[in-house]
């Protein structure tokens, strides 16, 4: 892989060559909220200084909403509007590697084009991070990222290393050449390896993923879950914010007074009560403790049977996220028996009280 | 995994694909037999589908939903279904007529494994609506009689009316190679001549089972598989040779939508069909 150097003065001039015939999607502050990413229009708005977004980059392929199909009485014709050239700029590495894992589930056997359309359309441009109090993607060893990005950036403070990860990235670099710098000196390495060492050091938050598949097996019938149930809100909102899920329904909108009909996919929710239930009104899933655990099965065993690493990127998401204090963090250091103080274990208590 | 593909529409697997309803008749009060062929002639000779494979069918403005094939390889060109009126698809197929149009996608899922059973004693166990996947396996029995050795089919439903193909399967019981047994729970009929109670109150009519070389088929309600599981494993039939074929909601069949998964498999691509070990080996199945 190439590694070059751009000075922080260079990036608006580059970023704003790239986009000039291709929208630019980047973190930007909502006041009162958090930070999300958006369409840009004025590069003043771009805030790099960013941990998470509040919904994790899947809403830019995939929107929570979106139509596969206008259908007419014999015909069906195809929708794929929500797909539009893109760059997506800022982007962490627990999120390069959550379109990693998204990339392999909608190959996978059948290739969803609704996905893979908006993907091959969709530049990444990575950038570096620095974790707080719910980041876990050092347990994940999602915090590095070899693969997924056309460009990374590296903040070294007065510059960037970009790390150029592609043919199409080595492109977007031969746009405007003469604002990179090809020699890496010597202390441009060395303010990398310190840089590196400090961000790792500064991890607050460890699980330890492998244990979790023998645990979850174990711990099945464990009152763990039935506290978990107690609590749960079956919001859907883990779901949501999880750059890892990706489970949708599909609804037809018709037309009033036309034989004509929109087939509309959004995302749902496997913590939501219908979600498998079928027609007929048997719900293979009715306890939302039943639900949580087909949520934990696939994040904390399942993928990491499969591919021997956790579908968890480690992003903090359902963490700074869940109203009940129901995330991976809190129901891992349970499975590995810890104690943990946290809102469903005091609110189980009062509830069987 | 185990899904060969085999797509309609390979650019995208979710197109649905216009196919008319060439006969539609009621089998019971809520169940109707839907013979359907795929309007384009060239895709509907080359639609290739194994026993107990299922389709997604889809209605213009109420969805779609997948529903097991109840035809037969073995007859092409016509695809068969046994629906059940249970919800928003299944109430709009029951309002269309012969010729109309609907959109159909598949087929999807592992089915039997044909191949393996091919030379055995097949033990085909049917319940209610467990009758739409295994009428499949049994029409692809009797068409290549030859390539099985005993066929015994045990058949029960709630009550004569409920019955689905009651008629062909008393018409059944007159062939010399196939051993027929049919139950209901209940005979408020005071006219049906075959046995009364559940559908494990046939296999005591079974004789001389060899149970390495059976094959077992179950199909039926939710409430079914545990007395019938048992029964099978009273007869001493390897659990990997005890198939069942689940049902499960789906908004795809494809791997994508979620909604069918169970453990870390989906019911669309490593199902519907799953054996005893796969049951015990993994949570939540029945």
């Amino acid at each position: 892989m190439r590694v070059i150097k751009l000075s922080k003065e260079n990036l608006f001039p580059f970023l704003e060559v790239i986009s000039e015939k291709t929208g630019l999607w980047a973190p930007v502050r909502k006041p009162n909220s958090g930070h999300v990413f958006k369409e840009i229009d004025d590069f003043a708005q771009i805030d790099l200084d960013y941990t998470r977004t509040i919904l994790p980059p899947k809403k830019i392929f995939l929107p929570p909403s979106f139509n596969m199909f206008k259908a007419s009485k014999n015909n069906y014709e195809e929708d794929f509007s929500h797909v539009s050239p893109k760059i997506l700029f800022g982007i962490h590495p627990c999120d390069i590697h959550g379109l990693l894992i998204m990339d392999r589930f909608y190959s996978y056997v059948f290739d969803d084009p609704y996905y893979s359309k908006a993907r091959d359309n969709t530049l990444i441009l990575g950038h570096s991070c620095w974790p707080d109090e719910n980041c876990l993607c050092k347990s994940t060893n999602t915090h590095i990222v070899e693969e997924g990005y056309d460009l990374f950036f590296t903040d070294l403070k007065d510059s960037y290393l970009v790390w150029i990860g592609s043919s199409k990235g080595d492109d977007l670099i031969r746009v405007k050449a003469e604002l990179f710098d090809e020699n890496i000196a010597e202390k441009d390495i060395q303010n990398f390896i310190q840089w590196r060492e400090e961000r790792d050091e500064a991890f607050q938050t460890e699980i330890n993923f492998s244990a979790m598949p023998d645990l979850m097996e174990l711990k099945y019938n464990d009152t763990l879950w039935e506290k978990l149930g107690d609590a749960c809100l079956a919001c859907g909102s883990c779901t949501n914010v999880c750059p890892t899920c990706n489970c949708y329904n599909v609804h037809d909108k018709p037309a009033l007074g036309e034989d004509s009909s929109q087939i509309v996919r959004c995302w749902d929710a496997c913590t939501l009560e219908n979600y498998s239930e079928v027609a007929g009104g048997e719900n293979f899933r009715k306890k939302r403790s039943d639900r949580l655990k087909l949520w934990y099965t696939h994040k904390l065993q399942a993928y990491i049977s499969k591919y021997g690493k956790p579908s968890c990127v480690g992003c903090g998401r359902c963490i700074a996220t869940c109203p009940v204090d129901i995330n991976v963090k809190t129901v891992a250091h349970t499975l590995d028996g810890d104690k943990v103080d946290s809102f469903w274990n005091r609110f189980h208590e009062e509830v069987r009280k | 995994m185990s899904v060969e593909k085999n797509e309609l529409n390979p650019n995208n697997p979710f197109l649905p694909e216009p196919a008319r309803i060439v006969r539609m008749y009621p089998l019971t009060d809520d169940v109707k037999f839907f013979q359907v062929r795929i309007a384009d002639m060239e895709k509907a000779l080359a639609f290739k589908y194994c026993v107990g494979q299922f389709a997604m069918l889809s209605v213009l403005g109420a969805g779609e939903a997948p529903f097991s094939i109840s035809s037969t390889p073995s007859r092409p060109g016509l695809l068969e279904f046994c629906i059940r009126k249970a919800g928003t698809v299944t109430e709009a197929l029951f309002k269309l007529k012969e010729n109309d149009l609907i959109g159909i996608r598949g087929p999807y899922g592992n089915g039997f494994p044909v191949e393996k059973i091919k030379g055995k004693d097949v033990l085909i166990v049917m319940g209610g609506l467990g009758v739409a996947p295994l009428r499949s396996v049994l029409l692809y029995c009797l068409d290549n009689r030859d390539q099985f050795r005993r066929v015994i089919l045990l058949h029960g439903a709630k009550k004569p009316s409920e019955m689905i193909f009651r008629e062909e399967f008393l018409d059944l019981k007159q062939r010399e190679d196939l051993e027929c047994y049919l139950a209901v729970d209940e005979d408020d009929t005071k006219e049906w001549k075959e046995n009364v109670g559940v559908v494990t109150t046939l296999f005591p009519k079974i004789n001389d089972i060899n149970p390495e070389n059976t094959f077992s088929l179950v199909c039926g309600p939710p409430v079914m598989y545990k007395f019938v599981l048992k029964e099978l494993v009273k007869l001493n039939i390897p659990k990997d040779q005890i198939l069942m074929t689940l049902e499960r909601r789906m908004k795809c069949g494809v791997g994508k939508c979620g909604h069918c998964a169970i453990d870390y498999i989906y019911t669309c691509l490593d199902g519907p069909v799953f054996t005893y070990w796969d049951i015990i080996h993994m949570r939540e199945l029945i």
